[in-house]
C-alpha cells in the first residue's frame, strides 16, 4: 500500500515537474548562446540549424519565423537599459547608433508579437526614414503622446517589445560584442 | 516517512525525463507553428504573397511590418523545385525553412549578385540522382538541398519607406517556384 501511494505522488510530483519545466523555459523563452548588448538579446543560432532544442520548441509553439543568418539579425528587448519593464503608459527615447547594417528596422510588439494599434497607423521605422542629427546619431520617443521628431507610439498598452532587426550586416554577428557593435540606449523619460 | 527524501528524488529525475522529452517533441506536436498556419492559407509549390500584418490580424507573431513577404510552401515528393525571384531596389532576402521552421539557408540580393535570385531545391536523394554532366554546367547554377521533404521559402522584399510597400509587392509579384520535372503520368 506504501509503495502504491508513494509511486502515485512520485509520477504526479514528476509530472509537475517536468511539465512546469517546459512551460516556464517556452514562455520565458529560454534558448542558449544568446547576444546581449545593453537592453537588446538576439539568439543568432535561432536563425540557422544550430539552433537549439529550446529555440525550436519556443519558435514551434509561437508560430513565429526566425531571421536566417544570410539575412540579418534581430535584437529584441523587454526591458530599459536601468532594467524596467517597457509599458506602454511611459515615455522611452531610445538614441545612439547600430552595429553597421544595409538596413535596420525597428518594430513595436505587445508581448505576443501583435503590432498595437494606433491612430497614425505607426508600427516601426527603418534606417532609411529616421530623422538623425548630423553626427548620424538619432534619437526615438516610444510612448503614448505625440512628440516632435521620430515617435513611435506606444497605444498605451501595458507591456510592449522592441524588435531591432539588422539586415545584411557586414559584422560576424556570432561574435559580435558590445564594444563593436553598440546597440542604441533605451531610457524611461518619465509615465503618465 | 523514512523514504519521502527517496520518492522525491525520484520524481526530480523523472520530471527531468518528462522536461526534456516534451521540449524535444514541441516541434511535432505543435499545431500553431508557421508552416500549419501557412497550410490553411497558401497553396503547394507556388508563390503566394501575404496581407501585411495589422493591428487586428498577422499571419504570424513578430512579423516585421516594413517587409512585403511572398512565401512558397514546398513539397519535394514529385521532383526538385525551381525558385526565381526578381530583386527590388531596395533589399531582397529568401529564406528556407524546414517543416518546423528551422531556417537552414538564407541569401539576399547582394551574394545573389544578379537581378534576380535563381536555385533549385531538391533533397540530398534528388541531388545525388542528378546526372553527372548536369551538375558540371549547373557551376553557375545555385543547388540548395532541403533536409526536409517538406517546408517553407520566404521572400521579403524592403519597403524602406511605407510609399514603397508597391514598390515591394510589385517585386515579389514576379516571383515563381514550380516542380521542375512533371511526375511520371499514370
Amino acid at each position: 500500500m506504501r509503495l502504491f501511494f508513494g509511486s502515485c505522488f512520485t509520477l504526479a510530483l514528476a509530472a509537475a515537474i517536468g511539465l512546469g519545466a517546459t512551460w516556464v523555459t517556452l514562455t520565458r523563452g529560454v534558448a542558449f548562446g544568446s547576444l546581449t548588448i545593453g537592453a537588446w538579446t538576439a539568439w543568432p543560432k535561432s536563425g540557422s540549424v544550430d539552433i537549439d532544442p529550446y529555440a525550436r520548441a519556443t519558435i514551434a509553439r509561437s508560430g513565429e519565423l526566425p531571421v536566417g543568418v544570410g539575412d540579418g539579425v534581430a535584437f529584441y528587448a523587454h526591458t530599459d537599459d536601468s532594467g524596467n519593464v517597457l509599458d506602454g503608459r511611459c515615455t522611452f527615447v531610445v538614441s545612439g547608433t547600430t552595429p553597421a547594417a544595409r538596413y535596420w528596422t525597428l518594430t513595436l510588439y505587445d508581448a505576443h508579437g501583435r503590432l498595437v494599434a494606433n491612430t497614425l497607423n505607426r508600427h516601426n521605422f527603418t534606417s532609411a526614414e529616421i530623422v538623425r542629427e548630423t553626427d548620424g546619431r538619432f534619437s526615438i520617443s516610444i510612448g503614448p503622446h505625440a512628440r516632435a521628431g521620430n515617435w513611435l507610439p506606444s497605444g498605451g498598452v501595458e507591456q510592449f517589445v522592441l524588435a531591432w532587426r539588422l539586415y545584411d550586416t557586414p559584422i560576424g554577428v556570432t561574435s559580435l560584442t558590445a564594444k563593436e557593435g553598440p546597440m542604441p540606449a533605451i531610457v524611461r523619460k518619465g509615465c503618465t | 516517512m523514512k523514504r519521502l527524501p527517496l520518492w522525491i528524488l525520484g520524481a526530480v529525475l523523472l520530471g527531468g525525463i518528462v522536461h526534456l522529452s516534451t521540449v524535444l517533441a514541441m516541434p511535432q506536436m505543435a499545431t500553431q507553428d508557421a508552416y500549419s498556419r501557412l497550410a490553411l492559407i497558401t497553396p503547394v509549390n507556388a508563390v503566394v504573397q501575404l496581407a501585411a500584418p495589422t493591428a487586428k490580424d498577422a499571419v504570424m507573431p513578430f512579423m516585421d511590418p516594413a517587409f512585403a513577404v511572398a512565401v512558397c510552401r514546398y513539397d519535394l515528393s514529385t521532383g526538385a523545385l525551381k525558385l526565381s525571384a526578381p530583386l527590388s531596389q531596395a533589399y531582397t532576402s529568401v529564406t528556407f525553412y524546414t517543416r518546423n521552421s528551422v531556417a537552414y539557408y538564407a541569401i539576399n540580393d547582394r551574394a545573389a549578385g544578379r537581378r534576380a535570385i535563381e536555385l533549385d531545391l531538391m533533397t540530398p536523394e534528388q541531388h545525388a540522382q542528378l546526372p553527372e554532366e548536369e551538375d558540371v554546367t549547373a557551376a553557375d547554377r545555385l543547388i540548395i538541398e532541403s533536409p526536409t521533404r517538406r517546408g517553407l521559402i520566404v521572400l521579403r522584399a524592403l519597403a524602406p519607406e511605407p510609399g514603397l510597400m508597391a514598390m515591394a509587392r510589385r517585386a515579389l509579384a514576379g516571383a515563381q517556384c514550380r516542380i521542375e520535372a512533371a511526375p511520371p503520368q499514370r
